[in-house]
């Protein structure tokens, strides 16, 4: 009845969905948690506000980090060859988005333990680093993705990445940063909205309104700049075997304008992805100007949903492709790991993946409910 | 060929960053078991006091996972930054480990931490103690899971090279599981963890006494840690990992060299207390032997021979000739991807290609190697003599120390006689000893695994990223900027915390019950707070 989860080919797509569900999870949870961080200085004013701030999510940030964590070592798992060549071929980039986001831990944990206002404010600065920084470079990574990045494999399969940090800040991989942003700081103020109270909550309100459009119109100028082949577009030239070695050089890509819109003519169904990604981001500006928070929160959830989806599907197959040697792209069906270690996996994560939601949503139900600023001003209250 | 610089670079990197993380892991592992008992007797006998102590050992706590979490994250992802080679030649074994821990270990620790803290108002007392047994499962399932992959580092089991997608990949994961090295490695390192934190307790505690503050909760504590501490610390040396050095050829060179054991001697071999070896002249100076204890430990038996650091270069050199067999078995495949001949040679030869490719720091092709390098690469398998010799024995003399620390301690304890003044000082000054005694640990373990990165099959110089020397020195600097900042201000913290007392954290109106050390009637540890 399984059999077809033995088929290296049905493996491989498996593990390309379960790679996005990482992704995403990564930037629904966390992603609530660096927009907070992100507008930490715009919607909290005094010392009691930006606690408020925090403790919406205070007791949470810790287990929603874990998705990226978790995305880290899935990549290394199943994709080693797009582990080894985005991280030290974004060395720098990779460096700036640790450090920022090393600065988030401790900032939650420390910036209270004193009462002095300059250890505070300085803290404050960690946590908004520590939020939009890493939401900033993961959409100019994307940006670059989607461009093609230079590198190269020596017959060894030794990786060889050929750009610079400036290379990747480039105008069209920083607008990508831009979309990032917006989304995260969106989603952040959605969260906010739902979870506190207050002038806190209003003011996210207000924020997430203009931010909600902001994505959406960001997001959609997206699609024009792909159509005007200016986002990238590399295609995979003749039939590549689906369930060959995973060895990046034995088949051809070329260079293509517009082909990361070519999925969507074979599947016309598929366009409700980006849609989605647009939809989401104008219901929740809609629900921020309603202050329908619940329900904003869901809209801005989906949004996330849209817009990353939109990545993957739109390159699929290909998951890292090569400016300077189109035909050593990385695609989904040569730059996995092997069979075995792909079904491996595939049983921990069918095993684990229900019972981590099971405990994370009992965690978020054991603490629902708005936080208010006596609960942060309670003595002995253990809020940060 | 790689920059030897930045090779070296690379290196210091790796070691900064694990070094530094390894100053926390241990602590959370040690500590987050401690609070879980301490929250057991609470909920147990109804006594405040252990509520307290739960709270205030878990506010230290806090502040040291902290910076666990943080330096982790470096963890996850700098072997794709510094060691892009590593990472796609043994990504297929190495990354699944990783990948389970998250999944199974890391996500079940993080989520349940902040119930940890948040939770006490919330949930019911035995509710918010498994929520802590859950968080203290979660940290040891972690240490399991890392270490799997790094004794698959040391002990590279249930895989083989594939000359398809030019790496290696996994044949028998239950080997990967059950792996030996992985398992002793596990146990020793999380008994270790659980030392540290009942040092850390031990000291702390016996501090308050000398000062005569908190003295009620401090003698509890004191009590708690002495027990826990002396099962652990015996663990750590019964359950060494050096039982583990028998099994596999670099193993074997690892135990000679931190035995500075130059010739195979008869069995047993003796231990050698003292000395200081010479690697150029290869011989050790001023030896203090102890006759059969080396025996002993390396192998558990009387009869049987351990083999000197001559011995194992001599197989070295073997083992480099019939790898250039598979060197060139394999890159006939490279150009004919069809050649049968080529492959059945390449099966035949292939565990014995991590050899060959030792000669990669000399010569671009090791075909064209001559004795004399094939000489010197067999002469590279040898570690560091120095530095193991003497971490080592630092090491163990540190552990002894820490069980006559916890055997005295418990000695009064079990009598309930007052301890005197000087075993409290001597507490307190044994604060350090656990960091010292790890952190060699993990340069006997990993200087020890040198030239190579995955025993036996890849050598660490080809293992690198292909960066530049500039980008490694701004990551260095930046990194070292960094943690040496955090590092100030989580002592800074740490030790506010300690001064401030425990008064910070039982001051609470969220608490159930009044008074200290007495049971109190109408407790209910079914009930949630609210009720």
């Amino acid at each position: 009845m399984f059999d077809f989860l033995f088929d290296y080919a049905v493996l491989r797509l498996i593990w390309w969905v379960l790679l996005g569900v990482l992704l995403i999870g990564f930037a629904v949870t966390d992603g609530f948690d660096m927009g907070v961080g992100a507008l930490l200085p715009f919607v909290a004013r005094t010392d009691v506000e930006r606690r408020v701030a925090i403790n919406t999510i205070g007791p949470v940030w810790e287990g929603n980090q874990v998705w990226f964590i978790l995305g880290g070592g899935a990549i290394f798992a199943a994709w080693p060859a797009l582990y080894a060549l985005s991280f030290s071929g974004f060395y720098l980039a990779m460096f700036l988005v640790l450090a920022a986001m090393i600065l988030r831990p401790v900032g939650f944990k420390y910036r209270s333990k004193r009462p002095e206002a300059r250890w505070r404010r300085n803290w404050d600065i960690a946590l908004f680093v520590g939020g939009a920084v890493p939401a900033l470079i993961f959409g100019v990574a994307v940006g670059n993705t989607l461009q093609g990045v230079p590198f190269h494999f020596t017959n060894d399969l030794r990786p060889i990445y050929e750009g610079t940090l400036f290379g990747l800040l480039n105008p069209l991989a920083l607008y990508c940063g831009l979309v990032s942003l917006a989304m995260i700081a969106m989603h952040g103020a959605a969260w906010l909205a739902f979870k506190a109270e207050g002038p806190v909550a209003d003011r996210a309100a207000k924020f997430g309104a203009k931010l909600g459009l902001a994505t959406a119109v960001l997001f959609a100028l997206g699609w024009i700049l792909v159509a005007f082949g200016l986002l990238g577009g590399y295609e995979v030239v003749g039939t590549q075997a689906v369930a060959g070695p995973s060895n990046p050089l034995l088949k051809d890509v070329v260079v293509a304008p517009q082909a990361w819109l070519a999925n969507y003519a074979v599947h016309p169904l598929l366009i409700v992805v980006p849609l989605l990604g647009i939809a989401g981001p104008l219901l929740a500006a809609l629900g921020f100007a309603t202050r329908r928070d619940g329900a904003t929160f869901v809209a801005s959830a989906l949004g996330v949903v849209g817009i990353v989806s939109t990545v993957g599907i739109s390159m699929f197959p290909v998951i890292l492709p090569s400016s300077t040697n189109p035909a050593q792209s990385l695609t989904v069906f040569d730059a996995s790991s092997s069979e075995s270690t792909l079904r491996i996996m595939l049983i921990a994560t069918v095993i684990f993946l229900p019972i981590i939601l099971a405990y994370t949503s009992w965690v978020y139900k054991v603490l629902w409910g708005r936080v208010r600023e006596e609960d942060v001003e309670a003595p002995g209250s253990a809020a940060y | 060929m790689v920059d030897p610089l930045l090779v070296e670079l690379s290196r210091l990197q790796f070691a900064l960053t694990a070094m530094y993380h390894f100053l926390f892991v241990p602590l959370t592992l040690g500590l987050s078991v401690l609070v879980a008992m301490m929250e057991t007797v609470y909920v147990m006998t109804r006594r405040k006091i252990w509520r307290d102590m739960t709270k205030f050992w878990g506010l230290l706590f806090g502040i040291n996972f902290a910076l666990g979490v943080a330096t982790g994250l470096t963890m996850e992802f700098q072997f794709g930054m510094n060691w892009a080679f590593y990472s796609h030649y043994v990504g297929d074994i190495f990354g699944a480990p990783l990948a389970i821990e998250g999944l199974m270990a890391f996500f079940l620790e993080a989520t349940l931490v902040g119930l940890f803290f948040f939770g006490w108002t919330r949930l019911k007392p035995v509710t918010h103690m498994a929520v802590t047994w859950f968080m203290a499962l979660g940290t040891n399932f972690s240490a399991l899971w890392i270490l799997i992959a790094n004794g698959w580092m040391q002990n590279p089991v249930g895989a083989s090279f594939n000359p398809d997608t030019m790496r290696m990949e996994v044949t028998d994961f239950f080997a990967v599981l059950f792996n030996p090295v992985a398992q002793a490695k596990f146990v020793h390192t999380v008994a270790a963890g659980y030392t540290m934190g009942a040092v850390f307790v031990l000291a702390i505690s016996a501090w308050y006494i000398l000062k005569n503050r908190h003295v009620e909760l401090a003698k509890r504590s004191f009590a708690i840690a002495s027990a826990f501490g002396l099962a652990a610390s015996l663990s750590v040396v019964v359950l060494g990992d050096e039982s583990g050095y028998a099994l596999t050829e670099h193993q074997k060179m690892k135990l000679a060299a931190i035995e500075a054991m130059w010739q195979t001697e008869e069995a047993p071999a003796s231990f050698t207390l003292f000395g200081v070896p010479d690697m150029a002249t290869r011989s050790t100076e001023h030896a203090i032997h102890i006759p059969w204890a080396m025996g002993l430990i390396g192998t558990r038996s009387l009869d049987t021979k351990m083999p000197g650091i001559e011995d194992l270069v001599d197989r070295a050199k073997t083992r480099i000739r019939d790898g250039l067999v598979a060197y060139d078995a394999l890159e006939a495949i490279k150009s004919d991807r069809s050649d049968q001949a080529a492959r059945a040679t390449f099966e035949r030869t292939k565990a014995d290609l991590g050899y060959a490719l030792l000669l990669k720091q000399y010569v671009e092709d090791p075909r064209t190697a001559n004795d004399d390098e094939i000489d010197r690469a067999a002469w590279s398998t040898v570690p560091g003599v120095l530095p193991l010799f003497s971490s080592f024995r630092i090491m163990v003399l540190l552990g002894f120390a820490m069980i006559a620390l916890f055997a005295v301690s418990l000695f009064y304890t079990m009598r309930e006689a007052r301890a005197p003044r000087w075993l409290f000082r001597l507490a307190f000054l044994a604060l350090p000893a656990p960091w010292i005694a790890v952190e060699l640990g993990w340069l006997v373990a990993e200087f020890g695994r040198q030239p190579w990165i995955i025993e036996g099959v890849l050598p660490t110089f080809l293992a690198t990223s292909e960066l530049g020397v500039v980008d490694l020195l701004v990551t260095i600097a930046g990194f070292t900027l960094l943690y040496g900042g955090l590092a100030v201000i989580e002592v800074m913290l740490m030790v506010r915390a300690v001064k401030k007392g425990p008064d910070q954290v039982i001051d609470d109106p969220s608490a159930l019950l009044p008074g200290t050390g007495t049971s109190v009637e109408g407790y209910r540890p079914f009930a949630t707070p609210a009720e």
